[in-house]
């Protein structure tokens, strides 16, 4: 069962609290009613599913009731951070070097 | 007597506490502190089991919760029965009933012990091979017999009568494993100040001290020292210490299961006490002490009962006091069986040779044995085992040929050598490394917060293992934070320093051979079946693993894994590594479902809700339905009605003068904010900021994706405030998919969103007579036509408490839904039901309101939608906005595929024999007569007996449904054809002018 740290709430809780929301910053287009289909199909049906790093949303829906971001590993489930909804999303970059950093120290 | 073969002055059990049970039907003797095993063993019982493919005898291997042989199935009484229980497990109480298992007519003879001697048919993979010819065969022949002979243990018929506890916990440093390495580790830990857990299988903590009787630690005798480690660390406030608890999973981010046996040891049971108690821990470090576990050694009748492992030889004489035999032979791999040796013969017990296949074990060792007079064949291997229900012999020769001599024993203890227990770690996801020097695997890569201590991080020296857990301890305490405390300093030594180790097959039992030397006891397999499966194209760990079902049984391989793996890897040249290593999964030993489900079980199960009006429809006769988690009043039949006639009469009553119904389960959400008409114009297709106050209107919510998600009457009370309904079902998603739009796509929006599902009863009044129930009990609002038209919504009072009343209709009749706070709910109810008796109107429940709403073709998402329907599909495209520039769906309802023709859509159907009722799931098709596979059109989504109509009426969804209008299509069943008609949704009062009444 993860812990997971709500970025409003500013703690770790369990999993149990949370429920998981899907790719982070997939951003409605504002003018969706005129996007083409290719357009809507990129924006509503396509995901990377990546293997590594993915930003995702999580839903604080037995706490706070907040949407939020988080930067986690599919294949470890580490969470690198997490972050409010309408944060600009972490340099990916950043994030792999401080986990070496650590990796290192360790 | 407490079993021939305990021997006096042995061991720590006290003779004086005894504790007798049954086994097949015998009384036996135990003392307490016995597990099933060492009973059985001090009653000179090795025989327990058949195995579970060839039905071999089988004796008990080890003393451990490796055990994969000696499974019994132990009961305290009817109920509380359980199979597949480990007898080395497994403590025995006074009146404990033992039975063995996988046997048929006797233990002793087995008539399926035929399967021994058929076992050429029976090689691995037959499964896949055999049954696949004649197909008829399979339902006939092959699985029932299969059913009948997979499989071990019975399954208890009765239901479980114990209760069983969970918790919670959280602690800095969680340490699995109380043996040296774990005990030192909490000890360093606890007194650094750390939040400790530490916890052990085993009744008591010593981990392998039970058995190795050679240590020495902070100059107390190893035992005693665990022994008083373990009142030390129980003493302290901030360590709890917990016995008879397995670590059995390492999930995420630390969270560690424990399951704590609290009563099973127990002859009188306290009913107050849980059976087992399941402990979630989370904690900041673990620390795993998880030893290891001696492997067996790969030679030909490996399996005959008296052939066990040294170190579980030693666990019986020097914890238990009971010899294993009188005349105990050693075959061995590793210095350590050399003590099993000679604590036997220091016992007293016969031990005529030590079977060694090395050619230099330890000179320690060799020396000892040497001074006992114990013969010692180096660079010779037992070749095979005589006897049949007990090992009588064992044949032994020079490795490499020669001829074989015979040895009488009654026992033999073996060891390949040891394999650190890696499970916890593996399951953590950490990357097991092989070290070639000692041929195991050791913890590599970490992947969590975690730190492996002593034999299971491969540190085979006492001393070294000491000042590793020490060491770990207080890191992972500092680590957690804490500041408190002294450093620990512990010295400890050992007898004799321990060489050697050998995975695979032993000699005698190599490729050219076709013996049955086992592997894996509890799947029976044998090292030529990891070679078969090589020679069959199996060359992945995974796939070798799968087609022999090694490591497959219970037990999950802790003996067989690396044998298994070596002999594949000889059999295809390859080197370990390369080979690789199964993942290891939880449990790490078997968990009940009792542990696992709970309190979740009968009533809390899943919570079941309730309306404030819900004690009324009991006492009123209601049978109900389940809608989610709610309790709905389904129907409330009369004396002598069946549900058909109850429903016929509540629907003509409706119609005639009035009903009542509770509709409290409808979800509601409060939308409030100045711009709460412009969010509603987000979330739904109709256009809201043209609603005036006081008036309602039905609104449909569709996904992104253009298909109906959800559908409710939204009234607005204010110019920044609406009351909206969804479907009972529908209520937490809807209120999720909102709060997601309000949240991260239309921040802006000054809108606030309260779900008041339970903040309001809601009691539905429909037909002619509607008004004039309710009338009498309303204040301040005119329920006339003029001032309160259908679709309108007023605050007001009724019987005196604050009410949202609502001028809507899901029946097309008159109709009122009176919302009033919770609390009032029932009394309001009374006083509505009190008017409305003597009037002639009924309660009426799910059953009918069903009935009412289909008569009208007014549609339930997720009956008559299933998530793949558009507005247009349902006839419902009047309420899609043409002007909106933005809703959610707006886009989605523009793709090709929604806006083709010849779409699935909603109409009536009208049976050709009114009588007829179609089943509700039924395919459609054009021509009944058309070859199969046919070309369906679509299904039956409603239909019911319509009293109001005094015929049959469907609802279903139909390719290019409304084109077809008139049209007869076939609904075709397994016993007939039933012709229907393709007509509009509405079956009554095509007009609508009830509505308006």
């Amino acid at each position: 069962m993860l812990l997971i740290y709500c970025p409003y709430c500013e703690e770790e809780r369990s999993e149990l609290e949370f429920r998981g929301a899907g790719d982070a910053h997939i951003a409605r287009p504002e003018n969706i009613a005129d996007i083409t289909d290719e357009e809507f199909e990129e924006y509503f049906f396509l995901r990377q599913n990546p293997k590594g790093l993915i930003f995702e949303r999580w839903r604080h829906i037995h706490g706070c009731g907040r949407f939020f971001n988080a930067a986690r590993d599919t294949v470890s489930d580490r969470f690198y951070t997490t972050y409010k909804a309408g944060e600009p999303k972490p340099d990916v970059s950043d994030i792999l070097q401080s986990e070496q950093n650590k990796g290192a120290a360790k | 007597m407490m079993g021939a073969n305990r021997i006096p002055g042995v061991g720590r059990l006290t003779p004086a506490r005894t504790a007798r049970f049954t086994f097949d039907g015998r009384t036996l003797t135990a003392l307490e502190g016995d597990t099933v095993a060492s009973a059985l063993l001090a009653n000179g019982i090795h025989l327990v089991g058949r195995s579970f493919k060839y039905h071999r005898p089988r004796g008990i291997l080890s003393a451990g919760a490796e055990e994969p042989n000696a499974l019994l199935d132990v009961s305290r009484d009817a109920a509380r029965r359980q199979p597949n229980v480990r007898a080395t497990v497994q403590e025995v109480f006074d009146g404990m009933k033992v039975e063995s298992q996988n046997r048929w007519p006797s233990l002793a003879f087995d008539v399926g012990g035929f399967n021994d001697l058929l076992s050429p048919f029976f090689a691995a993979g037959f499964y896949y091979k055999t049954f696949m010819w004649p197909k008829a065969a399979w339902h006939a022949i092959y699985e029932p017999f299969i059913r009948r002979a997979a499989g071990l243990g019975v399954t208890p018929t009765e239901a479980d009568p114990d209760h069983y506890a969970s918790r919670y916990a959280h602690c800095d440093v969680l340490v699995i494993g109380a043996g040296v390495a774990g005990l030192s580790a909490a000890l360093a830990a606890a007194k650094a100040g750390a939040k400790v857990i530490i916890c052990d299988e085993q009744p008591e903590v010593g981990g392998a001290l039970r058995y190795e009787n050679g240590t020495t630690i902070d100059g107390k005798d190893g035992w005693d020292w665990a022994q008083d480690t373990a009142k030390a660390l129980a003493a302290m406030d901030n360590v709890t210490l917990l016995t008879r608890t397995t670590g059995f999973g390492y999930y995420n981010h630390n969270f560690v299961g424990l399951v704590e046996r609290v009563t099973d040891h127990l002859a009188a049971l306290d009913k107050s006490l849980p059976r087992e108690r399941l402990w979630q821990v989370r904690a900041k470090k673990v620390i795993l002490a998880n030893g290891q576990i001696e492997r067996h050694m790969v030679f030909a009748n490996n399996d005959r009962p008296g052939i066990m492992l040294a170190s579980a030889g030693r666990t019986y004489l020097n914890h238990f006091g009971v010899a294993v035999g009188s005349k105990v032979g050693v075959y061995t791999a590793h210095d350590s069986a050399y003590e099993a040796a000679f604590d036997l013969k220091r016992a007293g017990v016969s031990v005529p040779v030590i079977v060694d296949c090395r050619e230099n074990p330890g000179e320690a060792v060799l020396a000892e044995a040497r001074k006992l007079g114990i013969e010692v064949l180096t660079g010779h291997s037992v070749i095979k085992a005589g006897g049949k229900l007990r090992v009588n012999s064992i044949s032994v020769a020079r490795n490499g040929g020669g001829s074989a001599r015979k040895f009488a024993v009654d026992a033999l203890l073996v060891s390949a050598g040891w394999t650190p227990s890696v499970h916890l770690f593996s399951q953590s996801r950490g990357k097991v490394k092989f070290d070639a020097a000692t041929q195991r695997f050791l913890p590599g890569t970490y992947l969590q917060d975690c730190l492996s201590i002593g034999a299971c991080n491969g540190t085979d020296d006492l001393q070294a293992t000491i000042d590793e857990a020490l060491a770990a301890g207080e890191l992972t305490a500092r680590a957690a934070g804490a500041e408190g405390g002294a450093q620990v300093a512990l010295s400890g030594e050992n007898r004799f320093g321990w060489t050697g180790g050998m995975i695979g097959a032993a000699e005698g039992a190599g490729p050219d051979t076709t013996v049955k030397a086992f592997i894996d006891f509890q799947h029976d397999v044998c090292a030529k079946d990891i070679r078969l499966a090589v020679r069959e194209g199996m060359h992945s760990i995974e796939h070798i693993k799968r087609f022999t079902t090694n490591g497959m049984a219970s037990d999950q391989g802790k003996l067989s894994n690396m044998h298994g793996l070596a002999i594949a890897a000889e059999a295809l040249g390859k080197d370990i590594p390369q080979v690789g290593l199964t993942t290891f999964r939880q449990p790490y030993t078997p968990v009940t479902f009792g542990a696992i489900v709970n309190h979740s079980r009968g009533a809390l199960f899943d919570p079941a809700r309730k309306t404030p009006i819900h004690a009324w429809e009991e006492a009123h006769g209601a049978e109900f339905e389940d809608v989610g988690n709610w309790k709905r009043a389904w129907f409330y039949p009369r004396s002598g009605e069946d549900m058909h006639e109850a429903v016929a009469r509540e629907c003509k009553t409706v119609r005639d003068v009035a009903g009542v119904f509770d509709a409290s389960t409808l979800g509601k959400i409060e939308v409030v904010g100045p711009d709460a008409a412009q969010f509603l114009n987000l979330m739904y297709t109709n256009a809201w900021d043209n609603l005036k106050p006081g008036r309602c209107r039905y609104g449909i919510m569709l996904r992104d994706d253009g298909f109906v998600y959800d559908d409710g009457v939204v009234g607005r009370l204010a110019e920044d405030r609406f009351h909206v309904t969804t479907t009972t079902g529908g209520a937490p998603r809807v209120m999720n998919h909102m709060e997601d739009y309000l949240q991260t796509e239309f921040p802006h929006l000054k809108v606030w969103l309260t779900s008041t599902t339970e903040q309001w009863a809601v009691i539905a009044v429909q037909g002619p007579k509607a008004r004039e129930i309710i009338a009498p009990l309303v204040e301040g609002i005119d329920l006339s036509n003029e001032a309160f038209p259908h679709m309108s919504v007023a605050e007001g009072k009724i019987c005196g408490v604050p009410t949202r009343l609502f001028r809507m209709s899901f029946t097309g009749e008159l109709g009122f839904e009176v919302n009033v706070p919770a609390d009032y709910g029932q009394a309001v109810w009374e006083a509505i039901w009190a008017r409305a008796e003597p009037m002639g109107a009924c309660a009426y429940g799910t059953e009918t309101m069903h009935v009412l709403r289909a008569e009208k073709g007014y549609i339930i998402v997720g009956q008559d939608t299933d998530g793949t329907l558009t507005p247009d599909d349902a006839g419902l495209s009047w309420a899609v906005s043409k002007k909106k520039p933005d809703f959610v769906g707006i886009r989605g309802l523009k793709r090709p595929d929604l806006v083709k023709d010849g779409r699935k859509q909603l109409v009536g159907l009208l049976t050709k024999d009114p009588k007829v009722v179609l089943e509700e799931g039924a395919q459609i098709v054009a021509d009944p007569n058309q070859p199969k596979p046919m070309t369906m059109l679509g299904h039956v989504t409603s239909s019911y007996w319509s009293a109001n109509c005094g015929r049959s009426i469907a609802l279903a969804m139909v390719a290019g449904g409304r084109e077809r209008l008139g049209q007869t299509l076939y609904v075709p069943m397994t016993d007939r054809t039933i012709a229907v008609e393709v007509s509009d949704m509405v079956f009554f009062d095509k007009e609508g002018g009830r509505l308006h009444g």
